[in-house]
């Protein structure tokens, strides 16, 4: 019976607060360099992101040569692929083999004034008729229509995330405290849209889904660090401003590191065993926990620090509980 | 704290044994499942189409062809009205919205509005006014325009209409447990699990399916209808014969598909060709008789959207009520037509604005993976717990964890939420995010110790501290998973719902579980220290 946590040191004295400036400057330099990622090249919806489907509209067909029961299917060619849907007029169709060159997804546009439908059974026959009998493992297409309605709700949902935990840290705690949060999030949501493009991984539903996700985290990472500095606010009211910041983000930084470690595992796990489809996902989400870790010691707080709180409430806030006590018989 | 309070075990018991009564079934196999006496719950988790693999449609009502139709058939009724009332008329002009006539006879023209505003208008299904409205227009002219309401009121019939006919249409098919719902305004998502033909499917869905009997009109050659020639009443129709590229009809339906009863593929007993029985209804049966007795000899067509199936001659009066539509037909098609008949036609036609297939093979692929790596996850912060807190305060966070995975399960099994691929993502992170809570009370009470407090009012403080963080930040992840339910669409929903989830199971098991426990060490144990200190 060890416990690590006895390994670890019992009190850590970090001083956080004397790196925020060059971190803020990393930070900032880092988010510049996500937007102008994410923005460039200009070209609706996506911009420098690789638009999926969903967001773009087209069709995504997937497909191995007929598999024998429990065999191994055959390796497809993807110059024979791609040089079958040359010369349909699909604009940019991307080719990607997946599972060891045994399947193959194919992804086009739908040409303006064409029925998807019909474009995508011409695609099949032509692919059958190159490569021979095909097994179609997924096949979707979403019209122009739905995927500008997908593109406005996902932004939407991410811009009312973010004002909603902005009202929800300004109701819990203070204004400032909401500003930390809020800037916090939009650091971590630029930033990982920032790899999303510098990977090149793919913009979908999902992804916000990954990015909502991560949203929740960050600020769940930093509800705990704030919730301890406004207890410390209270206890040392003569201690300066940057000295609470640190000490609270000390005494949090063993349960910080312990949950973000566990999030990490458990993803970890999901991105080598969960497959094709999870893998983006959980990477996404993994970067994201640890960028909202970073984010809530170098972003969140001290941007408190930057408007400074007003101590004088916080502590009129703490008088009535003691008032209370004292009135007691 | 660390007092025991009755309420707080029969919760906890209680808890645990709804995991585990939910989740059985899961783990049982089918055969089991169906001989479990009726009280026991026999759902198992509802897997998405990700998961399962199936085919997810989503269709739009065009309500703008529904209108531009109504306007048309007002048309029709206009004229008729005036003219049964001998009123002449002049030119008429329709917009989607509204249709205008001139009566060029200033003596007409009270006549004329008070007997259509007499005749058309009908009344809203909620009382409030009608669908129509008649006015003057200018000098000399009559005015109709439909009504905000009645538009909205016809367009919404026409959707649940809508779905009412493709339940039927796909109920025909043999899919297995379709799922047919409203979105939105206008939209209709379709879901089908399992191994159906999503080609097939769509093709049975989107056909409008509106069948008419119309005379062929025979005074006029194809060739001078093609450049325009058309007798005022009559069509050019593309057509789906052999024999024929295109037919002139009357524009007037004699018959319509709604006058059916009953429609069946049959194979003609000479030619062994496959053909469409169909059975008419009272009023389509003497209507098909009149029409048939006074035009023996001609030939009249069999139009289905549009499209002339075949113009066969009338050879005699057809009068049981009874007739067959030939045409090239194949034994399927045939009987996709059948359905289609039998199922009615669609009030307007629908657009596949979206359309998502997994085949089932890689479903299950993903079943597979899942599991994996969900027992990869849950395994990894097992072991990382035990590790971090060693085996007594690790180990009570274990059982709060299994037991919070049971319940997760166990209430995706009650509710019938779907658990799509991204859910078991979702799933995992829960889990793992789940132990914060523990790690929020255990990190609590060594601060508490290590301020001087004696261990018994530590732990107190431990979790009524702790308690005020671990609501805010779930609170905050619960915020997240609201709004990807409500902006977000299919897998996404999964996800967002599997996390509100685990957010309620995970903060009831990690502050009562883990609660329970630890008062029963204390009692059982009497520790002077805290053991993770």
């Amino acid at each position: 019976m060890w416990p690590l946590i006895k390994i670890l040191p019992i009190k850590t004295n970090f001083r956080f607060v004397a790196f925020a400036k060059a971190a803020g400057v990393v930070s900032a330099l880092l988010c510049v360099a996500s937007l102008a990622a994410v923005l460039f090249p200009f070209q609706p919806p996506c911009g420098g992101l690789n638009c999926g489907i969903d967001f773009r509209g087209g069709t995504i067909l997937e497909f191995t040569t007929e598999r024998t029961p429990g065999g191994p299917g055959q390796q497809i060619d993807l110059a024979k692929v791609r040089g079958a849907l040359a010369d349909k007029g699909l604009g940019d169709v991307g080719v990607q083999a997946f599972d060891e060159g045994k399947s193959v997804m194919v992804r086009f546009e739908t040409p303006a004034g064409k029925d998807a439908n019909a474009v995508k059974t011409d695609v099949r026959q032509t692919l059958e008729k190159t490569l021979g009998q095909l097994k179609f493992t997924n096949d979707s297409t979403v019209g122009a229509k739905v995927s500008g309605e997908l593109f406005t709700n996902g932004i939407l949902a991410l811009l009312v995330a973010i004002g909603l935990m902005l009202i929800y840290i300004w109701f819990r705690f203070e204004l400032q405290f909401g500003l930390g949060a809020v800037i916090g999030l939009f650091h971590d949501v630029l930033i990982t849209f920032g790899l999303i493009a510098l990977f090149d991984m793919e913009f979908s539903l999902t992804t916000i889904a990954a990015i909502l996700t991560i949203i929740g985290y960050s600020m769940n990472d930093t509800v705990v660090v704030f919730d301890r500095l406004r207890e410390n606010l209270r206890k040392y009211k003569k201690m300066p401003l940057k000295e609470v910041i640190d000490l609270s983000v000390n005494e949090t930084l063993s349960r910080t590191i312990i949950t973000g470690l566990t999030a990490i595992l458990a993803l970890g796990g999901l991105a080598v065993f969960g497959g094709e489809a999870l893998f983006g996902f959980s990477v996404i989400m993994m970067f994201g926990i640890a960028l909202g870790t970073y984010s809530s010691i170098y972003v969140a707080a001290p941007v408190i620090l930057l408007w400074g709180v007003k101590r004088g409430t916080v502590e009129e806030e703490a008088t009535p509980i003691k008032l209370g006590a004292a009135s007691r018989p | 704290m660390m007092v025991l309070s009755r309420w707080k075990v029969i919760v906890v018991l209680a808890a645990l044994l709804f995991g585990i009564l939910f989740t059985l079934p899961n783990v049982l196999p089918a055969s089991v499942r169906e001989s479990l006496p009726p009280f026991l719950p026999k759902k198992t988790l509802n897997l998405g189409l990700d998961l399962q693999g199936g085919s997810y449609l989503l269709l739009e009502v065009d309500t703008a062809a529904l209108q531009k139709e109504k306007a048309t058939n007002l048309v029709e009724d206009v004229r008729k009205i005036l003219r049964d009332q001998q009123i002449s008329i002049g030119d008429v002009q329709q917009t989607a919205t509204s249709v205008s006539v001139r009566i060029p006879d200033p003596a007409q023209r009270s006549a004329a509005q008070s007997a259509l505003s007499r005749q058309l208008p009908q009344p809203l299904k909620n009382g409030a006014g009608t669908d129509l409205t008649v006015s003057r227009q200018g000098d000399d002219r009559i005015r109709l325009a439909f009504t905000e309401q009645g538009m909205n009121e016809q367009a919404i019939s026409a959707v649940d209409q809508s779905i009412e006919i493709i339940r039927r249409r796909v109920d025909e098919l043999g899919t297995k447990e379709p799922a047919i719902t409203k979105q939105g305004a206008n939209r209709i998502v379709v879901q089908a699990p399992g191994e159906s033909d999503p080609e097939k499917l769509k093709e049975v869905i989107g056909q409008t399916a509106k069948l008419t009997f119309q005379m062929v009109d025979t005074s006029v050659s194809l060739q001078d209808a093609a450049a325009g020639r058309l007798p005022p009443g009559s069509e050019l129709l593309p057509s789906l014969d052999k024999y024929q590229p295109a037919y002139v009809v009357r524009r007037r339906a004699e018959v319509s598909g709604e006058m059916l009863t009953d429609a069946r593929q049959v194979n003609n007993p000479q030619t062994g060709a496959s053909e469409v029985s169909i059975r008419f209804n009272s009023q389509g049966a003497r209507r098909f008789g009149d029409i048939t007795t006074k035009n023996v000899g001609k030939p009249f067509a069999i139009v289905l959207d549009g499209k002339v199936i075949s113009a066969p001659n009338i050879n005699s009066p057809i009068t049981g009520g009874q007739g067959v539509i030939t045409g090239s037909f194949t034994v399927e098609s045939a009987n996709n037509l059948a359905i289609l008949l039998r199922a009615g036609a669609l009030p307007a036609p629908l657009k596949v604005e979206e359309q998502r297939t997994v085949g089932a093979e890689l479903g299950a692929d993903a079943v597979e993976a899942g599991k994996i790596s969900t027992i990869v996850g849950f395994v990894s912060i097992l072991v990382f717990m035990l590790l971090a807190y060693g085996f007594l305060f690790g180990g009570i966070s274990v059982i709060a964890l299994l037991v919070n995975g049971l319940m997760i399960i166990a209430a995706m099994s009650a509710t019938q939420a779907t658990l799509t691929l991204p859910g078991i993502a979702g799933l995992i992170l829960t889990l793992a995010v789940a132990v914060d809570a523990n790690v929020l009370i255990y990190e609590r009470m060594r601060d508490e110790v290590r301020a001087g407090r004696p261990l018994l009012s530590a732990m107190d403080a431990g979790f009524s501290r702790a308690m005020e963080t671990i609501i805010d930040a779930n609170l905050t992840t619960l915020i997240a998973a609201a709004i990807m339910f409500f902006f977000g669409a299919g897998p996404v929903r999964g996800f967002a719902w599997t996390l509100s989830i685990g957010v309620f199971t995970s903060v009831l098991t990690a502050v009562l579980v883990t609660q329970v426990l630890l008062a029963l060490w204390y009692r059982s144990a009497r520790p002077k220290t805290l053991p993770i200190l």
